[in-house]
């Protein structure tokens, strides 16, 4: 069942000089997957994209395509295609001579009408059909991503390489390039891999993310396990909004810790690493976990400072006393007057287990954890 | 303020203007106008000198701006891949090589070559197998050799200006798209510089082609059109030497508005 993996990172480190970009990073890619490397900037992302593409060479370890060791290969005899970021298109030649550039350079030559034919089909696919004869500055943004994109895909690479690619792209069109790039990676099968800054984008798009910082993978599953089970405080406060509450480990009951916060309020809390007693923690709280309701219930009680109206939810900015300012996020359902107002006293409650205590050693990527070799399962 | 600047246009390109307006001057005297006529123009062109000399000079401009452009440009390419301390000190000696004075560096060149030959000739001598072995001299060689040196530094900066605004991105995009690196470069980079190099042989055209000093001083017996008109003019100005002086200026504005229009062309897209 653990089919040839189209990349494997094994033990890669990448250095510049003193600094290190990526350190002892395993990773398994199974095919036809679609991979967000998520991360800050500087996380290392970008630099293992790179080293797929060949434009970078990892000073320690392998780095495998289709189970070949690429150690020495060229960007050109590799079989992956990447859409750069600021797109890279060819400023000099006309959308058909970019979309076709990659099949002119297969050896033994193709007929010219089958390049034809070839960058003909992959326009239409990026719905682009009738632009060949277009130059580059006269299409829209959202025209050259496509563009960009066909170029990539007409030679029907293993792997096609997305370095941000939206970043560069109003919210509107960004929005419906990701459900074109969704529809795309299912049509065609082929392993995508993506790297982006932006958690919703990773978290929308893909089957599975790789949540990196400091150089080192922190966490690799699905969106939903990446967004409920959160390896670590990093990636609980990276990956989607949440509320972080400092408090001190005061019992254990089974799996879970009762954690006293800072206004001596004691919550259930579930751990992801063993706690010690009394040792400082975060627990985060995910703003739709809080439901609101009357003063007289719930474990928290708050006074109501701003309402964010967002049609089908609210957000609320809830002041609890000797704890801070809290967000919490309730459904909205037509008809039910079930809005807050602001100064209103209300009780938070939440779920038992819905809290998440971390250890409160920020994780900066280059202390504890030790890599162990991550194997997707699809 | 502004007649201060109207005084030093004036000082500037009255001269200018005088040139080209006496070129057209029907009487025999440079500094009296007499009547409107081309007959000066007929007759520099007419002149068994002087269009040899005017063939000399397109023959050398011609061979020395090639040469120029050709390895200007390598020259930029390969200084496009050196660190950035090497770069820098690159980049110092080509600026320096543009302002050293042309007399000095006609007179170095003269030294170096005269050494050169000194060296040179008798070795070839000493191998020939048989007959009149060749003699390195003066004469059409070296000035090709002296202008196409000083004008490679020229196509070299003018290049590598360009270079340096190139995307990166594109070069590697082409990689990624299984390109060679000698596809790389006829494909993407050639054409994303040409503006740069057709820019710096037209400059390196104009400048062996308008070249006075670096010529007089290593062209042997051999005479391009600014040392004609420099001897010529010991015998008197004439209006034909305006009429010659005016084609060279139409001709020399012409090409450097030329290479100024190239390389505005096709700026490097992002």
């Amino acid at each position: 069942m653990t089919a040839v993996p189209d990349i494997e990172f094994r033990g890669v480190t990448k250095r510049y000089g003193a600094v290190t970009a990526v350190s002892g990073i395993d990773l398994a890619v199974p095919p036809s997957a679609f991979v967000a490397l998520l991360g800050p900037s500087g996380c290392g992302k970008t630099t293992c994209l790179r080293m797929i593409g060949g434009f970078e060479q990892p000073s320690e370890g392998q780095v495998f395509i289709r189970g070949q060791d690429m150690a020495g290969t060229p960007p050109y005899r590799r079989p992956v295609n990447m859409v750069f970021q600021q797109y890279a298109l060819f400023p000099h030649l006309d959308v058909e001579a970019n979309v076709s550039y990659g099949l002119r350079q297969a050896r033994p030559r193709l007929s010219s009408r089958e390049i034809g034919q070839r960058a003909g089909e992959a326009l239409e696919m990026v719905r682009l059909a009738g632009y060949g004869g277009r130059k580059i500055h006269e299409l829209s943004g959202g025209q050259q991503q496509r563009v960009a994109l066909a170029r990539a895909l007409v030679n029907k690479p293993a792997v096609l390489l997305l370095d941000e690619p939206l970043a560069a792209l109003d919210k509107k069109l960004r929005t419906d390039m990701q459900i074109e790039l969704q529809n795309l990676q299912r049509e065609i099968g082929i392993t995508f891999v993506l790297v982006t800054h932006d958690q919703e984008e990773a978290l929308s798009m893909s089957d599975f993310v790789c949540v990196m910082n400091g150089g080192r993978i922190v966490q690799l599953g699905q969106p939903s396990e990446i967004y409920d089970e959160p390896a670590d405080l990093f990636v609980a406060d990276f990956v989607g909004k949440t509320n972080l509450l400092a408090g001190k480990v005061a019992g254990h009951a089974g799996d879970l810790v009762s954690v006293a916060l800072a206004d001596g309020t004691v919550i259930a809390a579930r751990k992801r690493t063993a706690l010690q007693q009394g040792e400082t923690v975060s627990v985060s709280l995910r703003p739709e976990s809080l439901s609101l309701g009357a003063p007289t219930s719930g474990q928290l009680k708050g006074v109501v400072r701003n309402r964010i109206f967002l049609g089908s939810t609210a957000e609320y900015a809830i002041e609890v006393q000797g704890i801070g300012t809290l967000l919490a996020k309730a459904d909205h359902l037509i008809g039910q007057g079930n809005l807050f107002k602001p100064g209103e006293p209300v009780a938070i409650g939440f779920a038992t287990g819905t809290p998440l205590a971390f250890p409160e050693t920020k994780n900066n990527g280059t202390n504890q954890r030790v890599n162990k070799h991550v194997e997707i399962i699809s | 303020m502004r007649a201060f600047v109207i005084a030093v246009f004036a000082f500037l390109y009255l001269p200018i203007v005088l040139v080209v307006l006496f070129s057209f001057n029907a009487g025999h005297h440079a500094s009296e106008f007499t009547g409107f006529s081309v007959q000066w123009y007929g007759k520099a062109l007419s002149n068994p000198f002087l269009v040899e000399a005017l063939k000399n000079s397109l023959f050398i401009a011609t061979t020395s701006a090639l040469l120029a452009a050709v390895f200007g440009t390598a020259a930029a390419l390969g200084l496009a891949r050196v660190g950035a301390r090497t770069r820098a000190v690159f980049d110092a000696l080509l600026g320096a090589a543009i302002v050293v004075p042309g007399v000095v560096i006609g007179i170095s060149t003269l030294v170096a070559l005269v050494q050169l030959f000194a060296v040179v000739n008798p070795f070839l001598a000493s191998i020939w197998p048989g007959g009149q072995p060749p003699r390195l001299s003066l004469g059409y060689g070296s000035i090709i050799a002296a202008h196409g040196l000083f004008s490679m530094a020229l196509v070299t900066m003018i290049v590598g200006t360009r270079l340096g605004s190139l995307d990166r991105n594109l070069v590697e995009a082409s990689s990624d798209l299984y390109a060679t690196p000698l596809t790389t470069f006829r494909s993407i980079v050639l054409p994303q510089i040409m503006p740069a190099v057709v820019a710096g042989f037209l400059l390196a055209f104009t400048f062996s082609f308008d070249d006075f000093i670096i010529a007089f001083f290593v062209a042997g017996a051999q005479t391009t059109l600014p040392i004609y008109v420099f001897a010529s003019i010991r015998r008197g100005v004439t209006p034909e030497i305006n009429a010659i002086a005016t084609i060279v200026l139409v001709a020399s504005v012409l090409l450097v508005v030329l290479a100024q229009w190239q390389l505005r062309q096709r700026k490097p897209s992002n």
